[in-house]
């Protein structure tokens, strides 16, 4: 089996179901002939020529508008935002369109298409190129949010996504796009959308993450183990439509829960999580739910290293709900 | 010819205007009179409806009926069309159902948007008229997109977009004619200048001396035309969807016309422009078009009254029985917001159901501000 990052398994998914279905299309900006700036559409132009990969003029909106129009038509596309910090001009096409046409048209009009998008701290790219806009779009109904953390979750998810009849918005966490391999089976597989997955198994605390957050919730469960404390890891995968049930599951086996999101803390997905923990297992709580997220500021150049949630930061918030 | 050179086909008095070239569609004279006198009485029957409460929203389209049908009759059938939200004639134009057109705008069980959408936002996949959203502009380049992957397919069909001169000041209208002249996309871009965007005027959208001249920058030709002339908006369209069938790529016609009308129900046009809407009259697209069939002796009195008649029975008819259907289901607000109904959702459907019941009645107070 061969060993990928989730910047190979991400083209090798383009790859495979460009292969499978002639429907499937790419288009963006510099996603032809240089394969991506992250490398994500490597070798696809010279596979699958210039009318599926298509490199379009700098103009996000643009991008989804026009996957939208062939969509519609029939056709299967993945547009990529080249960093998800440029979604913005797009966001109309995106909440007032993509979301809305199978809603405004009564079913008789649908988008299945899959905007790519690297988001995220961690690279050293000031605000513009590291942050974290999954919010913008959990909370708009009619899309499909999913993040992946790892290369088999990346290829599995992708490409349940891409045969998904619903838009997803898929953000890959770019600070991980290259680390460890893992071994990717190459026959075609799928992991299912709306799925979390429990990573770490354990009894004392729920840490909730998804994306880059995932290897650092998982180091700090490693330093509270050799507390004694045993923490599940809880990987959402998919943010909208979420899975609810493993939620609470997790969190009424462990009775703690520290949630952890690299976005800004105020109004953040974890806000979320909290409010349903709060309205559906409250009573199962032995101490009150911990944020650990980015602070309400821009995300800041120099800094960033201290911004971005650590595995100490983690550790502190575990020590906290487990000494109350 | 220059861009702010205005093709013409009919003068004001109906007669042939001199030396231009006619295409040879006499034989559906009296079927585009009669969707443009549709279109007309479909408006005002729908006004009425709106001014008695009985429906909660109208955009009418009065005097721009010349634009709506000629455009549409230049279309084929397997051609996609995103239009604006002020062209019913379209839509009449291409067999969408009257019935369905006015439960739309009751937003009642018989509407095809089950009520999703507020009047006038018809969507009709069979007559591949695209749904309308209220944002302007979105529509352009997403028309684009359907023309490439047309294209891509072999599909005969092409792309038509339909917009006002407010949205040539939109983002999507320079990203829709940026990639379609890129990518030489089958499409044609139609706008409506009917000379005001809400209160706005056009001198006040754009310092540009006409729409058509923007198209140059794009690299693709850009034609004026008689908005009010049926026959010179159908030559004109013809002309561009032949251009972009046979692959020539996209053209921008601009429809030199006049919104007579209030912007929406919502509006009173007195606040901004007086009576300038009165000029505009007298320069009546039905009624030039009349002229010009009264001149062949294609047309009388008798035959227009037997018309009027036929039509106001048609229209009746689809009020009637449009408005007989009942409010949409309360599941319905919950379906078509994902292919399969998730789990948040069916739990909020069943605690609405189990907390308030399903007879809920809406508020006869609520009124749209625009």
């Amino acid at each position: 089996m061969p060993e990928l990052t989730i910047v190979q398994a991400v083209n090798h998914a383009l790859r495979d179901e460009m292969r499978s279905d002639e429907d499937v299309v790419i288009l963006g900006e510099d996603v032809g002939v240089n394969g991506g700036v992250f490398r994500c559409t490597a070798d696809l132009v010279e596979e699958f020529g210039e009318d599926r990969v298509i490199d379009t003029p700098l103009s996000e909106s643009g991008i989804i508008g026009a996957a939208i129009g062939m969509a519609l038509y029939g056709l299967r596309p993945v547009p990529e935002i080249q960093f998800s910090d440029f979604i913005w001009p797009a966001f109309d096409q995106i909440t007032s369109e993509l979301a809305k046409f199978r809603y405004r048209s009564g079913s008789q009009f649908t988008c299945p298409l899959v905007i790519r998008t690297p988001y995220g701290g961690g690279i050293r790219g000031g605000h513009y190129h590291s942050q974290s806009p999954e919010v913008y779009f959990t909370h708009t109904p009619g899309l499909v949010v999913v993040v992946p953390s790892d290369a088999y979750d990346a290829k599995g998810l992708l490409r349940a996504a891409i045969r998904s009849e619903d838009p997803v918005i898929f953000l890959e966490p770019k600070r991980i796009y290259r680390a460890p391999k893992m071994e990717v089976p190459d026959e075609d597989y799928i992991v299912e959308l709306g799925k979390a997955a429990v990573r770490r198994e354990g009894t004392d605390f729920t840490i909730t993450c998804y994306g880059a957050m995932v290897p650092i919730a998982m180091d700090a469960c490693a330093k509270a183990a050799e507390k004694g404390w045993e923490g599940e890891v809880l990987d959402l995968r998919t943010l909208l439509p979420l899975d609810e049930p493993a939620l609470l599951e997790s969190v009424t086996k462990t009775g703690r829960m520290v949630i952890l999101q690299e976005a800004p803390r105020f109004c953040g997905y974890g806000s979320e999580l909290a409010a349903i923990v709060a309205e559906k297992a409250v009573d199962v709580l032995e101490a009150p739910i911990k944020r650990v997220a980015g602070f309400d500021t821009p995300f800041p150049y120099t800094l960033e290293h201290v911004y971005m949630p650590h595995a100490d930061r983690v550790l502190r918030a575990i020590e906290e709900v487990m000494s109350f | 010819m220059s861009t702010t050179d205005m093709l013409q086909i009919l003068s004001e008095s109906g007669k042939a205007v001199r030396g231009a070239k006619l295409r040879h569609i006499e034989g559906r004279y009296i079927e585009i009179y009669e969707h443009m006198l549709r279109t007309r009485l479909l408006d005002e029957r729908m006004i009425n409806l709106q001014r008695q409460g009985r429906i909660g929203f109208y955009v009418p389209s009065t005097g721009e009926e010349a634009a709506q049908i000629g455009s549409a009759l230049a279309a084929g059938k397997r051609d996609w069309l995103y239009p604006s939200y002020r062209m019913p004639g379209s839509f009449v134009v291409r067999g969408a159902p009257l019935t369905a057109m006015v439960a739309n705008c009751f937003g009642n069980e018989a509407d095809l948007c089950k009520g999703h959408q507020m009047p006038v936002h018809y969507a009709f996949a069979k007559q591949r008229l695209v749904s309308i959203s209220s944002p302007i502009g979105t529509q352009i380049v997403q028309a684009v997109g359907t023309a490439m992957a047309q294209k891509m397919k072999g599909d005969k069909g092409i792309s038509w977009v339909f917009f006002g001169d407010g949205g040539t000041s939109s983002n999507d209208f320079h990203s829709g004619l940026n990639f379609a002249g890129v990518w030489k996309a089958p499409c044609v871009f139609v706008c409506s200048n009917n000379q005001w965007a809400i209160s706005v005027p056009f001198e006040k959208q754009t310092a540009s001396e006409s729409v058509a001249i923007k198209a140059k920058a794009y690299g693709m030709p850009g034609v004026r035309v008689d908005g009010n002339d049926v026959l010179a908006v159908f030559q004109a369209c013809s002309e561009a969807a032949e251009r972009a069938r046979k692959g020539d790529g996209p053209t921008l016609v601009e429809l030199m016309t006049y919104r007579r009308g209030p912007h929406s129900s919502s509006d009173d046009p007195t606040r901004y422009r007086g009576n300038q809407a009165d000029d505009w009259m007298g320069r009546d697209p039905i009624l030039r078009f009349r002229k010009h069939l009264e001149l062949q002796d294609l047309w009388s009195e008798d035959q227009e009254q037997e018309l009027v008649e036929r039509l106001k029975a048609e229209i009746n008819a689809a009020v009637t029985e449009a408005e007989k259907a009942p409010q949409p289901a309360l599941e319905t607000m919950f379906v078509d917001v994902y292919e399969k109904v998730p789990p948040h959702l069916r739990e909020q459907y069943e605690d609405l159901v189990q907390h308030e019941g399903t007879g809920h009645e809406p508020d006869p107070d609520a009124a749209f501000p625009l």
